[in-house]
């Protein structure tokens, strides 16, 4: 009997050359350190992924995955992981003493029972193909399933969906339990804590500075300080730190990393 | 047998008083007492009118039933709660609700400065409505809810003061000896119902005929206990002299007129149980002749008034079980002698109750004399009381008592003769204790305080009073002439041959009256023409202060009952510490052992359970792939 | 080629998923492995689909990307939660169910 479906040529070579890539992505995913990499690693899965779909005549759920899982899915784990701190890398020694073999053993049985078990199963028939089913275009085919005979789990599903939406809305909002500082409340406070060092703030990103300026004397251009840059009621204070420690000559130039 | 729908009248008013003056609390403080007297009242009358019913019928249609309801229903066995007026019943119907109404009257005034007055009347209606319950059922199924409800209100009754420690543990004592009695009762039932198959009055009449002495007697056995627990009678009669903790009206109703006498109702309405068991009814009579003699003796000993009337009053229902296990010839006699001490023996207790209302509430008589110008109708319907009760004629003890002696002595054979004579030193002793007790109260010299002040008792007391001393003098003659009583109950009895006459019926009277004349002139020349101590004097003979201990009745009961119950219960408890316990405890150290060993492996680490699942998920393949294979 | 090597790549998808969920010790790498197990299970479904000739696989593949998404939300915004008052996006941090 000649098989309904065969799996012509083309896509034989498409599945032996993306399968590989998929699972060694996907083992690169467990094994390399940072978080970032994972999510990588997992986009190019998905990617691959979505390639199957479209080549087994799937092409609404190929494009899905793409713009659902790649686009949305995983720029939320990547915003996640900013959010979380992106240097997060955990060693990868195992902390619960002999759980990395059991599970090892335990997911090999796994698979490997798994996989026996798909080749011994036999559906009776040969595989049919979609050619039929879509004759009217993939996307049609599936609106008249979903707003027909699955038109009630779809609508239950997009209540799970907002649902989803609030509760993720409920979590992630923080209350706050005093009052907002107002400005003046912020200066007020840096002026009278401690020192006056911090009182003109704290430098703008991308400024590199060791110190606050109010406190130190300008340079002037030979490299001497100019008193007449630092206010007369810190100087009687003696809250004057000497500027000479800044003169370019001595400032350490190596700057150790800071972590 | 004929129905009559109004029967249940006389239980439903005093049962309707007693729950609305318990359910309306305190709103009802300012007429709860009158209410309560108006309804049993209306018991009373509804009576008086089933009488002159009755009395208007054949004897045959005499009885009445009414049914009220299915009680129970379960395959063969049924018992409906219906209710049976007869003969008997009816004498007891008028002797409850009549005194009964007479005592509420007497408490409205007695009670008060009481501020629970509501309550006490919400009891005393109560204990009608129980009592009324008690007489009409016409199954001992039926009866035994009565019986249980008297034995409720009298514990609440007896602790009605239940602020004083030793009243509670009194009426305590009362429910719990009454207990014992009340199990005989249940046996009683459950024979009955095991052996015959039915619990009704009739039902058990029918099938005694044909069930075997054995059967008959361990009923008629049971159903003496139960008597004997009631009626306080030898060996449950060590919780009626504490019952004298209640107030005094109870003590003239429950604890003198009625409640205690249910017994000797029991015996007398189960005749044909003991008239089928000899032995049962031999037992009967032991009993009422120890008792008889028993509450005599201790009667002469005790110096609290309300102690010594409450010796006469297990005194005088010995008299009547007695009366009661003589058989046919017996059975109208304990009921005459029920009905008439019914009256003298509450009229007395009211006396004693008026004098304690007049001396401070002092109980002691030794502290009493001379009481007779302050008191001059309570001395007097005392007075008639007494003169009842020792059986002088023409007063109505002497009619009951001495039908009672008199059937004794003709009880034949020795059993007649020795029967006689205890029944005649009974009235010998009861002689001797009764003047001993009206000297001390009323003739001798005073011997009470300057700041007792004894005055006379309102009208709302002596009134009741008077009235039951007309009873008294009068029940007696009135139901012994031409036998009338004997003649009304006739139809319940079987029929019994005549006897010979050990002794004509006029050298009984005067052996008996010569009996009771020693036993007064003992008394007077002991306590009218000799002082009296009024502490009493300690160095007496052995006999004497074995008598003032209740004849140490309370040691013996400890001594047989009480230790080695206490100390079967403390072995008990040390099984239930060690082996209950400790097979309790094991289990639970078990469950707590386990897990403890079992937290361990919850390690709280989401990844060891999800490895977990894992292994699960693996197994699962693992045993679809065995399956499949 | 057979139809049926898409269902070993499957299986096979999805014991790394697996693995890695008890592995890995960063809550959104774990998160991260949980969704590819949803993707191996989604691609089961298409190509069942494809044997059976019915689009239903499909529509439940579809519906599984749905139920994904919210579970990502949900779970991110838990982690967020935790990390905000742990400083810790380690699973291994929150045991406090032993107690």
């Amino acid at each position: 009997m000649e098989p309904l479906l065969t799996i012509q040529g083309p896509e034989a070579a498409l599945f032996w050359f993306l399968a590989p890539l998929s699972v060694i992505a996907a083992l690169g995913m467990l094994l390399v350190k940072k978080a970032v990499h994972s999510a990588l690693l997992l986009a190019w899965v998905m990617i691959t992924l979505a390639i199957f779909y479209i080549a087994q005549d799937a092409v609404f759920l190929g494009v899905v995955q793409i713009i659902v899982y790649t686009g949305a899915v995983m720029m939320l784990f990547l915003f996640i992981l900013m959010l979380v701190g992106v240097d997060s890398s955990d060693s990868l020694t195992e902390t619960i003493t002999g759980l990395r073999p059991i599970a090892i053993t335990a997911a090999l049985g796994f698979g490997g029972l798994l996989v026996s078990l798909l080749g011994r199963a036999t559906l009776g028939r040969e595989a049919v193909g979609l050619a039929e089913a879509n004759a009217a275009g993939n996307v049609q085919g599936l609106a008249a399933l979903l707003f027909s005979k699955y038109v009630w789990p779809f609508e239950v599903v997009s209540a799970l969906l907002i649902t989803a939406a609030i509760g993720a809305m409920v979590l992630a909002h923080h209350q706050r339990t005093n009052a907002r500082p107002t400005q003046r409340e912020q200066a007020v406070k840096r002026f009278r804590s401690g020192s006056l060092a911090g009182a003109a703030g704290l430098p703008g990103p991308g400024v590199f500075a060791r110190h606050n300026a109010v406190d130190v004397p300008a340079l002037l251009p030979d490299g001497t300080p100019a008193p007449s840059s630092i206010s007369a009621t810190l100087k009687a204070r003696g809250d004057v730190i000497d500027s000479g420690q800044f003169q370019l000559d001595n400032v350490d130039t190596t700057v150790a990393e800071e972590k | 047998m004929a129905t009559n729908s109004g029967l249940v009248y006389l239980i439903a008013l005093p049962l309707f008083g007693a729950i609305s003056l318990l359910l309306l609390g305190r709103r009802a403080d300012k007429w709860g007492h009158l209410l309560a007297t108006a309804l049993s009242a209306g018991s009373f009358a509804v009576g008086l009118f089933q009488l002159s019913e009755m009395l208007g019928r054949e004897t045959e249609a005499r009885p009445v039933t009414q049914k009220l309801f299915t009680w129970i229903s379960v395959g063969s066995f049924n018992v409906d709660a219906s209710l049976l007026l007869d003969q008997l019943s009816i004498c007891f119907v008028l002797l409850i609700t009549g005194v009964g109404t007479l005592i509420h009257i007497y408490s409205i005034s007695y009670m008060s400065h009481d501020p629970d007055r509501r309550r006490f009347f919400a009891y005393l209606n109560l204990f009608i409505a129980s009592m009324l319950l008690l007489v009409l059922g016409d199954s001992y199924l039926n009866l035994y809810v009565g019986w249980e409800g008297v034995g409720l209100a009298s514990y609440l009754l007896i602790g009605f003061w239940n602020k004083k420690p030793a009243y509670a543990t009194a009426s305590k004592k009362a429910f719990v000896m009454n207990r014992i009695g009340d199990m005989g009762l249940s046996f009683a039932i459950m024979i009955a119902f095991a052996s015959l198959g039915t619990v009704s009055f009739s039902g058990v009449k029918e099938k005694a005929e044909f069930a075997s002495e054995a059967t008959m007697t361990a009923i008629g056995i049971m159903l003496l206990i139960a008597a004997v627990g009631k009626s306080a009678q030898f060996p449950l009669q060590a919780w009626l002299g504490d019952a004298m903790a209640g107030p005094t009206p109870v003590s003239a109703l429950i604890h003198a007129a009625t409640m205690v006498t249910a017994g000797v109702y029991l015996i007398v309405r189960s005749n044909f149980v003991f008239d089928a068991a000899p032995n049962a009814q031999l037992l009967v009579v032991i009993v009422g002749a120890i008792t008889l003699l028993f509450g005599a003796i201790i009667g002469t000993a005790k110096d609290d008034i309300k102690k010594a009337l409450a010796a006469s009053t297990m005194s005088q229902i010995g008299y009547m079980v007695l009366g009661a296990g003589l058989g046919p010839a017996g059975y109208a006699y304990a009921i005459m002698h029920l009905i008439t001490h019914g009256f003298f023996k509450a009229g007395m207790f009211l006396g004693a109750g008026s004098v304690m209302h007049g001396m401070n509430d002092e109980v002691n008589m030794r502290k009493y004399g001379g009481l007779r110008k302050f008191m001059p109708i309570t001395f007097v319907t005392f007075g008639l009381g007494y003169l009842a009760i020792i059986g002088v004629p023409p007063f109505a003890g002497y009619f009951s008592k001495d039908k009672i002696i008199e059937t004794a002595l003709n009880a034949g054979g020795a059993k007649g003769i020795i029967l006689g004579s205890i029944t005649l030193l009974g009235a010998a002793i009861t002689a001797f204790y009764m003047t001993r007790l009206m000297i001390l109260t009323f003739t001798s010299p005073k011997r009470w305080d300057d700041n007792q002040h004894p005055h006379e008792s309102p009208a709302l007391m002596w009134i009741p009073m008077s009235l039951l001393a007309i009873g008294s003098v009068a029940s007696g003659y009135l139901l012994y002439r031409g036998e009338a009583l004997k003649h009304w109950l006739e139809p319940l009895f079987e029929k019994h041959g005549e006897h010979t006459e050990l002794l004509p019926p006029i050298v009984v009277s005067g052996l008996a009256l010569l009996m009771v004349a020693i036993g007064v002139s003992i008394a007077v020349i002991k306590y009218q023409l000799s002082d009296i101590d009024a502490v009493a004097p300690e160095n007496v003979s052995i006999f004497t202060r074995a008598a003032r201990r209740d004849l140490l009745q309370d040691d013996a009961n400890e001594a047989l009952f009480m230790r080695p119950g206490q100390a079967l219960t403390s072995a008990l408890v040390k099984v239930d510490e060690r082996v209950v316990d400790g097979t309790v405890r094991g289990i639970g150290q078990m469950a707590v052992g386990s897990g403890t060993a079992l937290r361990k492996s919850q390690t709280g680490f989401v990844r060891s359970y999800a490895m977990l699942i894992l292994i699960g998920a693996a197994a699962l393949i693992a045993a679809i792939w065995v399956v499949t294979q | 080629m057979d139809i049926n090597n898409y269902l070993y790549l499957s299986a096979i998808l999805f014991t790394i998923g697996a693995v890695g969920v008890v592995v890995r010790r960063n809550a959104i790498v774990v998160f991260m492995c949980i969704e590819l197990m949803l993707n191996a299970g989604n691609l089961a479904l298409v190509t069942f689909s494809r044997i059976n000739g019915t689009l239903d696989g499909q529509v439940v593949a579809f519906f599984t990307m749905v139920v994904a998404a919210c579970e990502v939300v949900v779970g991110l915004a838990i982690i967020v939660t935790i990390y905000r008052s742990r400083r810790s996006a380690s699973i291994d941090d929150a045991s406090l169910l032993k107690r």
